[in-house]
């Protein structure tokens, strides 16, 4: 299989060869990984309601299929499915452009499968409302409310749990300066709103439940991908293996880990920052990781927060975001040696630990003018805003912890091109981002909106949604703003990560012109709530 | 190794056409072939005089699969989009953003559908290989596909057997007047970047509104005559920029946005809307505006009689 992958491969394409190879032990594993699967599967077929569902819910040869066993032996039939598109990974980024697909009258005809081991997509979702907050939450922002709300997916949140909030503070451990955003600033009632992952999956794929789009999906893992050959590559050498001219050639096969294959014109990779998709399909990436970790976890107060917090520690910034219902969500980036203390340390001294984080540890309170005035700034007394004559505030204590605390490596990864011939790639699977300001996951569903849009207006003059000249549209329009984005945040992550003491003065001075210089600030929280394109200059 | 004696040849027929083009314009020829065309004809016979140099093949059965593949790496020349014909790609869905709007319009079919043109038959004269044919298709109509090269014939109806949909094609290697005589008719016919290698517009715009049914559409794109084209189209394109091998367009028989409505007028058509196509080099897209004084396309219906 992977030497007819490889004969596929053109002359002209040699340098995707390269890279190719160097990916190939990683699927290797993945064919082991998927004998091993296979055989686990079968020992837990019984376990497996979700199977038999999306089994009822499989158009063409899998319907009736009694057992995985089965599965195996039938894939050499030619009843291979054909899809539009092939969406790898149903998480929050897959499923809102599966949504937004099936909100467009232009798009929603279009046959697509999901392809996502994940159990949880193939019922509807049901969360007790009494559960207390799950640490795994986001931070949407208006921009991201706004597309949500145009397919029809913010209702659903809106009777969740969820929590908007109008007020920011941020500040460091130097006591020299802090900042604070109100939404008051740019005329508008947010900044933003937090809700839990689960949620905003649970809203998209109820979105979609709703309507007849034609989705399938395909509870497993994508094993390995054949693309079709390039236009150079069909040249005289009759003498290699290649399939024949039948009409599958200009399509991309993929084979999924329970043995089920199909044929699509375009793949879709949002599986996120470990992509199978991007691999397979040789996209280069570049990066490094962040000595650092982050802990997340749900705390709980006395009384209820309404504001974002964050201040940045020598080791990396904490953040508490409002939640609802008293509770709050914690993000605390540190190195790896002190977050896995701080993960089994017992509960009463972690909570004792994340008040002195966000209070007095590592340093003084900042006092509201480092420089004795507000009153520098604000001559140009018009545009003032109105939270730069708001006083520091310290967030309110944490007094007990509300879930289980859950660690993540930090990185940065950034895809070096978006799209290829029948393969593109949207959200985490593109570029992963620290999470200091909450921009990820906004970034991916700016690309899923962004996307979909291109497919429609592609489909509008006629197009086949698998050529480049349509798919380089969304990489035009994507990529130039996530790169701005990951640079902007990056800079953050390196100017807090130094402790010295120019540099803390520079960066005070910095935080105090944020927030004293009025259009500046309505520059940053505009930019940072995704209504504008570029920080400045607009 | 063939492959690249291919494409030598097809490099140098691209930079040699000027000769076989000034014989395209003159009364002896009675097909309106196009100066395109020219170059891809050259390119077949230096690609078979040159296969049959590499020797050491069987003949018979096995020939026809050498031609098969011989054809299928000439038809992804065509549609390649980074290739000879990538001006012609990057204009595409500008001419199918106007087709669509106005026969959306003129046949009161929902602009937001994805196949707004299903129950139509549409004609696509001087197809090539087929780069406007097969987004047709997709758009849900019946079209058939002419040119009068066929080897552009082979070429598209290999590109589209690829897809399904485009599958449905009708390609003929055929000219417009044929297509009267055999007394087709069409409820659109589309002719883009042809009348400009006519030897007479007004005898093909007269079998194009035959082609048409009454109250039909037809529509039809062409270069102005203008200094600005001659500055862009001429001087530009085919000399500094490289985009078309140079002799691709004579600029003395380009039809100027009132003679063209007055030719069609004389043939019944009445022609309703026209839109012209500027490029803008920054982005390198093409739009639709109302700059008609380089590349404009004109949409008119067919009077009741």
């Amino acid at each position: 299989m992977f030497s007819t992958f490889l004969s596929l491969l053109s002359p002209d394409s040699l340098s995707l060869s390269h890279t190719t190879t160097s990916h190939f032990s990683p699927t290797m594993n993945g064919v082991i990984a998927r004998k091993l699967y296979v055989n686990v599967s079968r020992l837990k077929v019984r376990h497996k309601p979700f199977c038999t569902d999306a089994a009822t819910r499989v158009s063409g040869s899998n319907c009736g299929q009694p057992s995985p066993e089965h599965k195996e032996t039938h894939d050499l039939s030619n009843n291979i499915q054909h899809y539009d598109i092939a969406i790898v990974g149903g998480g929050m980024v897959g499923m809102a452009l599966a949504c937004s697909l099936a909100s467009m009258p232009l798009t929603k005809h279009l046959n697509v499968a999901i392809i996502d081991s994940n159990p949880a997509l193939g019922s509807r979702p049901y969360f007790n409302k009494e559960d207390p907050p799950d640490p795994r939450v986001s931070t949407v922002t208006p921009a991201t409310i706004s597309f949500f709300k145009d397919v029809g997916a913010w209702q659903y949140v809106e009777q969740h749990r969820h929590a908007y909030f109008d007020k920011m503070q941020v500040w460091d451990y130097t006591g020299l300066g802090y900042t604070r955003y109100n939404a008051q600033d740019i005329n508008k009632e947010v900044l933003g709103c937090v809700v839990e992952n689960k949620v905003l999956h649970g809203s998209l794929l109820s979105c979609i439940e709703n309507t007849d789009f034609q989705k399938t999906i395909y509870p497993s893992k994508l094993s390995s991908m054949t693309l079709p050959p390039s236009p150079s590559s069909l040249g005289m050498d009759s003498t290699s293996s290649r399939p024949p001219l039948s009409s599958q050639r200009h399509l991309a096969k993929l084979e999924l880990s329970d043995g089920n294959s199909l044929y699509t014109k375009l793949v879709v990779g949002a599986d996120g920052g470990k992509s199978c998709v991007r691999e397979l399909a040789g996209f280069k990436t570049t990066g490094w990781n962040y000595s650092q970790n982050a802990i997340i976890c749900t705390v709980e107060h006395t009384v209820e927060n309404g504001c974002a917090w964050q201040r940045f520690l020598p080791a990396g910034p904490i953040a508490l975001l409002p939640m609802g219902d008293n509770f709050s969500n914690i993000v605390w980036t540190m190195n790896p040696k002190e977050s896995t203390n701080r993960k089994l340390m017992n509960e009463d001294e972690f909570v004792k630990d994340v008040n002195n984080a966000l209070d007095y540890g590592y340093g003084p309170h900042p006092t509201s003018s480092l420089f004795g005035s507000g009153e520098m700034f604000s001559w140009p007394r018009a545009g003032v805003t109105l939270s730069a004559n708001d006083c520091f505030e310290v967030p309110p204590k944490v007094v007990k912890l509300a879930s289980e605390r859950m660690v993540f490596p930090l990185s940065l990864r950034h895809a070096s091109d978006y799209v290829s011939k029948h393969v593109v790639l949207i959200g985490d699977a593109a570029h992963t981002v620290h999470p200091l300001a909450g921009q990820g996951v906004n970034m991916g569903f700016g690309d899923a909106f962004a996307l979909s849009r291109v497919i429609a207006e592609g489909i509008a003059v006629g197009s086949d949604i698998g050529e480049v000249t349509v798919l380089k549209k969304y990489e035009a329009e994507r990529k130039p703003a996530n790169i701005m984005m990951m640079g902007i945040l990056d800079g953050f992550q390196k100017a807090y990560s130094v402790d010295f003491g120019p540099l803390n003065i520079l960066r005070a001075a910095a935080l105090h012109g944020a927030h004293f210089i009025s259009p500046l600030k309505r520059s940053i929280i505009s930019y940072a709530s995704g209504e504008q394109k570029l920080p400045l200059f607009t | 190794m063939a492959s690249k004696l291919v494409r030598h040849s097809h490099l140098r027929a691209l930079s040699s056409s000027i000769s076989i083009n000034n014989h395209i314009h003159s009364p002896h020829f009675s097909n309106p072939n196009r100066a395109p065309l020219s170059f891809s004809y050259r390119l077949f016979s230096n690609a078979s005089s040159s296969s049959s140099s590499t020797g050491g093949f069987q003949r018979s059965s096995s020939l026809k699969d050498l031609e098969l593949a011989k054809f299928a790496s000439i038809a992804e020349t065509w549609w390649d989009s980074e290739g000879p014909f990538k001006p012609l790609h990057v204009m595409n869905p500008t001419r199918l953003a106007f087709i669509r709007s106005t026969l959306c319009r003129h046949f009161r079919k929902d602009p937001n559908s994805a196949r707004p043109f299903e129950g139509l038959k549409i004609v696509d004269v001087g197809c090539g290989g087929g780069i406007l044919s097969e987004p047709l298709a997709r758009m849900g109509a019946t079209v058939t596909g002419v040119d009068a090269v066929e080897k552009n014939i082979k070429i598209a109806r290999i590109h589209a057997d690829l897809d399904p949909v485009a599958s449905t094609i009708e390609y003929c290697c055929t000219t417009a007047e044929k297509l009267v005589e055999e007394d087709r008719k069409f409820d659109a016919v589309i002719a883009l970047e042809v009348i400009e290698h006519v030897a007479n517009p007004a005898e093909f715009c007269k079998s194009l509104a035959a082609l048409t049914v009454p109250d039909g559409a037809t529509i039809i794109s062409t270069i102005n005559r203008s200094m600005r084209s001659y500055a862009t189209a001429i001087v530009a394109a085919e000399y500094l920029l490289h985009w078309l091998p140079k002799g691709t367009h004579e600029w003395s028989s380009f039809l100027t946005p009132e003679e063209l409505v007055l030719i069609l007028q004389r043939a019944n058509i009445t022609v309703r809307e026209m839109a012209g196509f500027v490029y803008n080099p920054l982005t390198g897209r093409w739009s639709l505006s109302d700059d008609i004084s380089v590349n404009f396309i004109a949409f008119g219906t067919k009077n009741c009689q």
